[in-house]
């Protein structure tokens, strides 16, 4: 990596930091509908991974989904506009927080229910195989999802398959309220990728440079024909599940004692001590970052609604005029 | 053309497909190697390869949800469920993802995709593997829903639904796979969407799809015995619903029986009639009447079962209590 590809890691992650935080504010001022999940916290995780891919490998996550969208290379703009539901949003405000999306980012979404976006990601590893090409799926999903059908479906297919996707779980110790270890069988959840003779392996996701080469080095594995593998990585989400959460299952003990290792400071330190940036380059990129967000946000509250016309729009493509 | 079965013109319109165009494949449990349990994809695993016929786990959801994923890639898959009473386990990805995923993302992805499976009872299969759930199906926005009643319409729809770019849930009846009618040889499509006159007349107006087209129809054939002529009207697509076939002919025979073998409650006849009510109710001679099944779980035995499924007898005494 040169050092603008770390100052970019490290842009993105504060980028998505301002951008949850920013959201907290526009939900608490009622603008923000429906459920709200912020990233805070996870945000090395997508970082590294997501840095770790090619143009060709496909991206998948489960609902919360705004660090990865901004990862995937959307703007803040498109990301903060569709959480205020505004036309100008990446869903044209149809899909809200959990359903974000973009096809010319190699994005595909954005999925509300838990799990359910495995056999999707199973899917479009399979159109690459048909088609020969050489992407990668790469689908992340959170502990909780490991404990649902659909995730030993989609695990056992890809592998009697051998599809090239790179299965990601983030655990962030809660599925909602609940502990791993109050919910799955095994609290080491990689566990369950032996069951489908899945090569597997765990890192600390509040590393980024660990989440990264990790990652690449499973991604270039999968690429060369090697079937799906697992990748479990430790994290720790600093908000609620959502807005709203009274958090009664964790002590603030716990949560302050995993905000000493915020992933945005260890970062900060690792391009400090490794002489790749400087204490005021850094504050200079904490600058632009908020000056990214800040814009942003006043371009979504400036953007309009969805024109009324949009309720019926896109509900099917063709129309049975045409045949179909 | 050749009179050929259903089960061959299904076969046919999917052999077709394939040869045309290299993104559509099938995949399902049993569709390679065993030929397909209804044999509808008999020496396609040989022709096509496994590739494009893939025999897939026991796995409704991954079935469905893999599907999607292929679809949203641009390819055009036809997954089959091998009876719909097993779409129940791939529930989430038929309504959650499949019907949602064009208007959620801002009409980001398409599904170009077919979801072919059985329904209907008959066969002394027992309550799980008998049922006639198409009108669930039909409730979802988003999701195309196709009933052939005749070899010539599977043929045609099923070949459109496979050009289709919309998710196209695509209903077969096991009892009609022998059924044999005339079948245009070659490219032959039958409109998603457009509901059909099978029969004319002018005394009662017949709506009906599937199965009970062919029960309507023997039905038709005893009443004329006595002078009434039913027009029988063959939904063919459940969604889009195209009611202007049936509101014609209900303007002429100001008399309906809607006639499906699904449950009764909040079924395809409900819908069918509400929307006569509400488009020529000044055209109503009498209470539009359905003939459905049974409200209970269909048993084994097959008298207990016969009772329950609508008969031609039950379409016939319908017909007299609305004229």
């Amino acid at each position: 990596m040169e050092k603008q590809d770390y100052l970019d890691l490290y842009n993105q992650m504060v980028v998505i930091r301002k951008v949850e935080e920013s959201a907290a504010e526009l939900y608490q001022q009622g603008k923000i509908g429906g459920f709200l999940h912020l990233y805070i916290g996870q945000e090395a995780v997508s970082t590294g991974l997501i840095g770790a891919r090619k143009p060709q490998d496909r991206v998948i996550t489960a609902y919360r989904d705004h660090g990865v969208a901004i990862n995937a290379g959307l703007s803040a703009k498109e990301v903060l506009a569709e959480l205020l539901g505004k036309a100008t949003g990446v869903s044209k405000g149809k899909g809200g927080s959990m359903h974000m999306a973009s096809v010319e980012k190699n994005f595909w979404g954005g999925h509300a229910i838990v799990g359910a976006h495995l056999p999707l990601a199973a899917g479009l590893a399979l159109g690459d195989q048909y088609s020969k090409t050489d992407g990668v799926t790469i689908c992340m999903f959170g502990d909780g999802a490991t404990n649902i059908g659909f995730f030993h479906e989609a695990l056992n297919m890809s592998k009697v398959w051998n599809l090239p996707v790179l299965w990601v779980c983030e655990n962030n110790r809660y599925g909602m309220g609940t502990a791993v270890a109050r919910a799955s069988a095994v609290s080491e959840i990689r566990q369950k990728a032996e069951g489908y003779g899945m090569k597997n392996d765990v890192v600390d996701g509040m590393d980024l440079m660990k989440v990264y080469e990790k990652s690449k080095q499973m991604i270039d594995d999968i690429r060369a024909g090697n079937g799906p593998q697992f990748l479990e990585i430790e994290t720790y989400r600093f908000r609620g599940h959502s807005m709203g959460d009274p958090e009664r299952y964790r002590k603030s003990e716990e949560v302050h004692q995993w905000q000493e290792n915020d992933p945005i400071g260890v970062y900060r330190k690792y391009l400090i001590e490794n002489g790749i940036s400087t204490e005021e380059e850094l504050n200079q990129q904490d600058k632009l970052a908020e000056e990214v967000v800040r814009e942003a946000v006043a371009f979504a509250e400036a953007s309009p609604d969805p024109e009324p016309e949009e309720l019926f729009t896109d509900i099917y493509v063709a129309n049975f005029e045409e045949g179909c | 053309m050749a009179r050929i079965t259903m089960r061959e013109a299904i076969s046919q319109a999917l052999w077709e497909e394939m040869e045309r165009d290299p993104k559509v494949f099938i995949m399902g449990e049993e569709v390679g190697v065993w030929g397909g349990t209804y044999a509808v994809t008999k020496g396609f695993f040989d022709h096509f390869g496994a590739d494009r016929v893939r025999d897939t786990p026991i796995a409704e959801a991954a079935i469905i949800g893999a599907g999607i994923g292929a679809a949203m890639t641009g390819l055009r898959p036809v997954a089959e469920l091998m009876t719909i009473n097993f779409a129940f386990s791939a529930m989430d990805h038929i309504v959650n993802e499949a019907a949602k995923m064009h208007y959620m993302f801002g009409g980001q992805f398409t599904l170009p995709m077919v979801i072919r499976t059985v329904g209907g009872g008959g066969r002394q299969l027992g309550a799980t593997h008998s049922q006639t759930p198409d009108a669930i199906f039909a409730h979802f926005p988003g999701l195309k829903v196709v009933a052939p009643g005749t070899p010539a319409d599977a043929k045609g729809l099923l070949k459109a639904a496979i050009r289709c770019d919309d998710p196209v849930f695509f209903i077969e009846h096991a009892t009609l796979y022998q059924q044999r009618g005339e079948v245009p040889e070659g490219d032959y499509i039958v409109p998603i969407g457009k509901s059909t006159v099978q029969r004319p007349g002018r005394h009662v107006t017949i709506v009906t799809y599937s199965k009970m087209l062919q029960v309507s129809m023997q039905a038709a054939e005893d009443l004329a015995k006595e002078g009434i002529e039913a027009e029988i009207v063959d939904l063919r697509t459940l969604r889009p619903l195209d009611m202007e076939p049936v509101i014609e002919s209900f303007k002429k025979t100001n008399r309906a029986v809607v006639v499906e073998e699904g449950w009764r409650s909040f079924g395809v006849g409900s819908e069918v009639a509400s929307r006569i009510y509400e488009e020529a109710f000044d055209y109503v001679d009498a209470p539009v009447k359905r003939v459905a099944q049974a409200e209970v779980p269909l048993p084994y035995n097959r008298k207990l079962e016969q009772m329950a499924l609508p008969q031609k007898e039950d379409v016939i005494k319908a017909v007299k209590e609305v004229l």
